[in-house]
């Protein structure tokens, strides 16, 4: 009986996040705003039922009540936070909001499956993040002169991409020396950084269109990314790279800086594959896993057997062997999803991801001030790029760069700096929102005036 | 950097062109991207997860009964059986003969129970009844592995090699399937556990866990002299008119080399120096040949390089370099020196010969089924790659017939079909006895088998060899 109720939560799991993923992209077809409505409240089930099935496996599998209790305290979690959002980000877009909550129970249950302290850890993190993020609306409401702060962001995204090299502060991890350890907690200061580096970006970008400006620009730009190597971290570097690449691109409408930046980016991959004997690891181990499986290929060897054994319908929670992929609850979670929950739940994680990402867009065609339009553009480059990097790294469809599935993967600073990425971009949507109202308004003012001269 | 302050005050100053662009591509990427993960999961995963580097073997133990393992005839090598108790336990038919080829699935696993270990574990029937066998805690059966072996004759060559150590490789030149290989000493994989201790002790060295076929390397003696003749012809058009004095015994660049135990040919040429095997003819030949251009022409026969095949094995050198010295080249034209090669890579040179110069990958399993027969893939032969010309593979194939019809050989040529072959006499110690070595192919005209032979040890490979191919054409082809 038990076992019943195994194999067919195992399928039933898969259906619902099919279901669920298939209304993410349902819903930009749909125009009527109740039918919209609609899909998101079932949207919302089916996520709430995922979630269940899930813990019920972990629980069936493990025997262990914690599990229960951290179910039941996440669901308290997810029904507050989704109601105070609701509230404080008004007419927020309800997709991204479930495509969050989403994305975040994925992540709880599959940390909870590999380690069930992590999991506690991450799920308060989580908690604090959300709560802090409340503030985020007013900020952007009151201060009206965020895109003023170029300088500003300029010098406090350097200053604190530096800490990590004062001494002390700093600390090495993975080989990266991009960690930096504050009263006993471990923080990544360029998560951080990434947010403030698009702030940066748009802020004088959306200022200046004069080539001698751009370089100077640039180069500012290229200090980030020099700082970031000079960390050994490339993963962040790259993206760093491509989401000013984009800014430049979309602020200016010139693909000669696209081109430029590629050759930049070609000249400086030669570079660092002849310099950096850890960047030849890693793309001899993406060439070629196999032969270097005791050493530089164990970890791409490992993703991959956790994605093959897994197949399409998964090992189910709890059945697999994730652990034996090192760091398989950060940098390799889509590994350790695609073997126990399979590759088509895989497949649809993403398609949730790229369904965000197509909504984060809408937002930044929305937006009529340019400096919330590169800003989100920006911070949508920087989400789904991550996303390429760390799924394309464990299918070795690239050659793997360290970095973690936002939201997903297990990692204070990088869950925080995502729920920040997201609550920025709510925060600007509903900003947008507001003073298109009150221009509809105005105008409707207008023209009643005008009709009562009539 | 000075802000226009006019264009700050304007609303938005830049278009949507780009962010569309944009999202285009990044949407593309992804699109590519999930298409290389299906990709991996249809045509990959199943050759990657088949590893022995992946842990998750245990896993799917647990509820599925591990595949047998079948001969060409449907003849089971390997299967699984359940004791008393409920414990599940591997049962091998035949005992030692096949013990290397299949391989063993206890104390680490070896051969086919190693490299098709995971599908062994899979269970490809997706149908109802094995949906509620799933559903009710039931082991499901695993695939199959139907293999390219012939029992018989490798029962024949098992016997035929008798007590003594050495290893016989046979292939079908057209494919490349492996029809039998055997490997002496051995030991019977129905009682490694028992014996583990005295066979890894392995006191009197018999290695009888190794399997020689693929994973020792001899010195080819003899049977290279047909690569060195090969060289000889695509450096001398005239090639025709070569002619060696040969009186049992002469000096090369300062190298004396015998005839085997002496023996005189007096005047031979290209043919009859093969025939007879005449050291100093080609030790003579080896003086004039280019260096740089035989060492080409052996490693396209895949030496100093991984072989073309999917079967664990040793690398076969050749150690002649452009830069070697002039006194190396007498040994090695005559297949001594320090070349080294494994039977299965003679066997597979003698194939090509016998495939019109086309070298084809050697595999063993034909392909998995389910329990249902319901075939899950099949092996199609690949095509390693053309190494002779198919003038050139005709020559040698004259000439290999000639050693069978009038040289050291002729023990084969009272069949009703025609044989091409070579023998070897490989010195590697010189208190001791050489090993015996046989390639060819029979029928010479359309082969339908090509074999190696090597008996370590023996005396010579006429005497020791020649018998063993002798039981394996009778066998495989009839008299």
């Amino acid at each position: 009986m038990e076992n019943i109720v195994v194999q067919v939560s195992k399928y039933v799991i898969i259906f619902l996040v099919m279901v669920y993923s298939l209304y993410g992209f349902v819903v930009f077809r749909v125009r009527k705003q109740e039918t919209k409505l609609l899909f998101y409240r079932h949207q919302m089930t089916l996520m709430y039922l995922m979630h269940l099935l899930c813990y019920l496996l972990l629980f069936v599998h493990f025997l262990d009540v914690k599990y229960i209790f951290l179910y039941l305290v996440q669901v308290v979690f997810f029904g507050v936070i989704t109601w105070v959002y609701k509230k404080v980000y008004r007419n927020m877009s309800l997709l991204v909001l479930n495509h969050m909550c989403f994305l975040l129970s994925v992540g709880f249950v599959m940390i909870a499956r590999i380690n069930l302290a992590l999991a506690i850890r991450q799920f308060v993190m989580v908690a604090a993040g959300m709560s802090i993020c409340l503030v985020v609306p007013f900020i952007i409401e009151k201060f009206e002169g965020l895109g003023q702060l170029g300088w500003g962001y300029a010098i406090a995204g350097v200053a604190l991409l530096l800490t990590v090299f004062v001494p002390g502060l700093g600390v090495s991890k993975y080989g990266s020396r991009n960690w930096i350890q504050v009263a006993g907690i471990g923080l990544q200061p360029s998560e951080f950084v990434k947010i403030i580096f698009v702030l940066f970006a748009a802020g004088f970008l959306s200022k200046t269109k004069k080539f001698k400006n751009i370089v100077k620009i640039s180069c500012l730009a290229a200090v980030y990314v020099l700082i970031l190597v000079a960390e050994n971290d490339l993963g962040g570097a790259l993206i760093f790279f491509v989401a000013y690449l984009s800014i430049l691109f979309v602020a200016t409408g010139q693909p000669a800086y696209i081109l430029a930046g590629f050759g930049g980016f070609a000249s400086a991959s030669l570079v660092a594959y002849r310099f950096f004997g850890h960047v030849r690891t890693r793309v001899e181990a993406f060439r070629d896993p196999w032969s270097t499986i005791d050493a530089g290929g164990y970890q791409v060897a490992n993703s991959l057997f956790a994605i093959g054994t897994g197949g399409w319908f998964g090992m189910g929670l709890g059945k697999g062997l994730p652990t034996s992929i090192p760091v398989s609850e950060s940098d390799f979670i889509f590994s350790a999803i695609s073997e126990e929950l399979g590759g088509i739940f895989a497949i649809c994680l993403l398609l949730v991801c790229v369904s965000c990402f197509i909504m984060f867009v809408n937002i930044a065609i929305k937006m009529t001030n340019s400096f919330y339009k590169l800003t989100a553009v920006g911070l949508s480059v920087i989400y789904i790029f991550q996303i390429f990097l760390t799924v394309g790294g464990a299918i070795k469809f690239i050659p793997s760069t360290g970095v973690t599935l936002p939201l997903v993967s297990y990692g204070g600073s990088s869950v925080l700096s995502t729920i920040i990425l997201f609550s920025i971009i709510q925060g600007m949507y509903v900003l947008n929102q507001k003073n298109q109202q009150q221009n509809n308004q105005q105008q409707n003012n207008r023209l009643d005036r005008q009709g009562e001269k009539e | 950097m000075k802000m226009n302050k006019k264009k700050t005050l304007q609303k938005s100053v830049v278009s949507n062109g780009g962010i569309y662009a944009i999202t285009y591509f990044f949407v593309l990427l992804f699109v590519v991207m999930v298409g290389y993960y299906v990709h991996f999961m249809v045509f990959e995963s199943k050759d990657v997860i088949n590893n022995s580097y992946n842990k998750r073997q245990d896993l799917l133990a647990e509820s599925v009964v591990r595949g047998k393992i079948y001969g060409a005839g449907k003849e089971v090598l390997a299967e699984t059986k359940t004791r008393g108790d409920g414990t599940e336990y591997r049962y091998y038919p035949y005992g030692a003969v096949f013990c290397h080829v299949v391989g063993r699935s206890e104390h680490g696993k070896t051969g086919i129970e190693l490299s098709e270990n995971f599908n062994l574990l899979t269970c490809s029937n997706k149908s109802i009844g094995t949906l509620w066998n799933e559903l009710n805690n039931k082991k499901n059966p695993g695939d199959s592995v139907v293999t390219t072996l012939d029992v018989d004759l490798q029962k024949a060559a098992y016997e035929a090699l008798g007590n003594r150590k050495g290893a016989v490789v046979a292939l079908e030149p057209s494919t490349g399937k492996v029809l039998a290989m055997v490997s002496k000493k051995d030991y019977d994989p129905n009682e490694v556990s028992e014996n583990w201790e005295s066979l890894t002790e392995d006191a009197d060295k018999e290695s009888r866990l190794m399997n020689r076929a693929t994973q020792f390397t001899y010195p080819p003696g003899s049977t290279f002299k047909l690569l060195t003749a090969l060289e000889y012809v695509r450096e001398n058009k005239k090639y025709e008119d070569f002619t060696f004095d040969c009186d049992g015994q002469e000096i090369f660049s300062g190298v004396k080399i015998n005839c085997y135990h002496g023996s005189e040919h007096g005047k031979v040429d290209l043919k009859k120096a093969l025939a007879k095997s005449c050291n100093g003819a080609f030790a003579k030949i080896g003086t004039e040949l280019n260096f740089k251009k035989f060492r080409k022409l052996c490693n396209s026969f895949g030496f100093n390089t991984e072989l073309p095949t999917d079967l664990v094995h040793t690398n076969s050198t050749f150690a002649l370099k452009a830069s070697s010295k002039k006194e190396e080249m007498p040994q090695t034209a005559i297949g001594q020196g320090d070349t080294l090669i494994t039977p299965l890579h003679n066997a597979m040179i003698a194939a090509t010969i016998a495939n019109k110069g086309v070298m084809m990958e050697p595999y063993v399993v034909d392909h998995l089924e389910t329990e249902e027969e319901e075939i899950v893939s099949q092996k199609e032969p690949v095509e390693a790659g053309r190494i002779l010309k198919e003038k050139e593979a005709k020559q040698l194939t004259d000439w290999m017939k000639n050693v069978v019809d009038k040289g050291t050989a002729s023990a084969l040529s009272d069949f009703d079909y025609s044989v091409a072959g070579k023998t070897g006499s490989a010195e590697f110690d010189s208190k001791k006895s050489s090993h015996a070595w046989f390639i060819g192919f029979a029928p010479a005209d359309h082969p339908k088998i090509a074999i190696a032979v090597i008996v370590e040890g023996a005396g010579s490979g006429s005497e020791y060899a020649v018998p063993v191919a002798k039981k394996l054409f009778k066998n495989y082809l009839g008299n």
